[in-house]
């Protein structure tokens, strides 16, 4: 491993021990309840004993959104790699490239556009 | 300096996270001075002089509450979301230069793009706790704080595109290095890097679900929305995390738009400091200012406008790259 990323990576496992040592003191100093009421581990529903599970179907519209960013997150990731290499040699080729590229992604956003695809039902 | 990398990421790990933790806990405090005086009132004054301990009242309070898992929960899920949301926001400071040269925990060639994915991971945590509360109000906001997150992402990264198509680097010290003496990308070249900024500071509020954009836990629908279930330190956990999210979003954006380090005089982490603590401010002041979008809104804004906008920002800085 890289220097760099061996330091980045113990970053990381530093700012995780933060993050589960605070979850450890709270252990350690949270108040215990002598006797638990069983409504006290009621699911919250406003005070009324809660109707069912909330583990059920959910309205596809959160599926579309899905779709459209899986879309759009690979397309982006195809230009990070270009963005790099833009300059002064071979750039007007580059940037042909890349508009046909993002020409048909655009005729694809404008088919979804029509279809209603982006609008929240 | 140190040498050892593990060492050197570690020490300045601890540093990082402490400092931004604290900083975290106490823009709370501003916040809510912030806003009481915005509304004609004093805000937090009890816990002393000025109330600035409350953050320190606030921690302790958190801390002592009975922690309780309810009984209809997915109780692995619901208990590891907090601490991950948590690493999630603080991983991605791993390689954000605080001045010129060594002033930076790890100094990845993909700067950038690791903090960028790193912040992104949020996601999950967030719908992780939604989903594993069995909460019909948590489930909501889980699945609108994902279609949020993920929504926004796209804008996000397209801005973030312009400063390293201007910088031509994924090393976030080489874009800001690229914007020495007051070329600043958000003056500089005048157009895609101001437009940028703007779309970018829009997209951080999004991903970290401040007002406009806080329909995942907008408090006179869903009650409080994914954390409405959580008490204690991992209610805490999840509060914390979304001022970070904030914070390190407004470093980024002095980082990649205003020059970092760059400022009159020496050039230094002071300038960063103080850039980034502005916008942090700037974010406040347009929470207690604006209404809060619609969830039906918040889709066309960013699919049908934010996104061809974005597109359009990143081919003409391609083609100022290129021809100018």
């Amino acid at each position: 491993m890289s220097p760099q990323w061996s330091a980045a990576l113990a970053f990381v496992l530093v700012a995780a021990a933060v993050a589960v040592g605070t979850l450890v003191a709270s252990r350690i100093f949270a108040v215990r309840a002598r006797n638990k009421p069983p409504s006290r581990e009621l699911t919250y529903e406003c005070g009324e004993e809660p109707e069912g599970s909330a583990w059920v179907r959910f309205h596809p519209r959160y599926y579309v959104v899905a779709l459209m960013f899986v879309v759009f997150d690979v397309e982006t990731a195809f230009i990070l790699p270009w963005a790099l290499n833009l300059g002064p040699v071979d750039g007007g080729t580059l940037l042909v490239e890349m508009a046909i590229f993002v020409g048909i992604l655009l005729l694809g956003w404008g088919y979804a556009v029509r279809k209603g695809a982006l609008t929240w039902q | 300096m140190i040498e050892n990398p593990w060492v050197w990421g570690a020490v300045s790990g601890l540093v990082v996270v402490n400092v931004f933790m604290g900083v975290a806990a106490w823009s709370i405090w501003f916040e809510r001075k912030f806003a009481g005086r915005m509304q004609n009132r004093p805000g937090p004054t009890q816990v002393g002089p000025f109330g600035l301990l409350q953050p320190v009242a606030d921690l302790l309070k958190l801390l002592q509450k009975e922690d309780i898992t309810p009984k209809n929960a997915d109780a692995v899920l619901f208990n590891i979301a907090p601490p991950l949301g948590l690493l999630t926001v603080l991983g991605g400071m791993a390689v954000f230069p605080w001045g010129p040269g060594a002033w930076v925990p790890a100094d990845l060639d993909v700067g950038i793009l690791f903090t960028l994915s790193i912040a992104s991971l949020m996601t999950i945590p967030v719908w992780m706790a939604g989903w594993a509360s069995n909460n019909k109000y948590a489930l909501i906001g889980g699945m609108r704080a994902a279609a949020q997150a993920v929504s926004f992402e796209v804008p996000l990264l397209l801005s973030a595109l312009v400063p390293i198509i201007l910088g031509g680097s994924f090393k976030l010290g080489d874009i800001v290095a690229a914007q020495a003496d007051g070329a600043w990308f958000a003056l500089w070249p005048p157009g895609p890097g101001a437009v940028a900024f703007l779309l970018f500071l829009l997209c951080s509020l999004a991903e970290a679900n401040r007002i406009p954009f806080d329909i995942p836990e907008a408090e006179s629908e869903l009650v409080a929305g994914i954390t409405t279930e959580y008490i204690g330190m991992k209610f805490g956990l999840f509060y914390l995390a979304e001022y970070m999210h904030t914070l390190i979003g407004s470093f980024l954006g002095a980082a990649l738009f205003l020059g970092g380090w760059d400022g009159p005089g020496p050039d230094g982490v002071h300038w960063l400091v103080a850039k980034g603590l502005g916008l942090f401010a700037l974010i406040f002041w347009i929470r207690w200012s604006l209404l809060r979008y619609r969830a039906d809104q918040f889709m066309s804004v960013c699919w049908k406008i934010l996104v061809p906008v974005a597109l359009c920002t990143v081919s003409a800085a391609a083609v100022w790259k290129v021809y100018a």
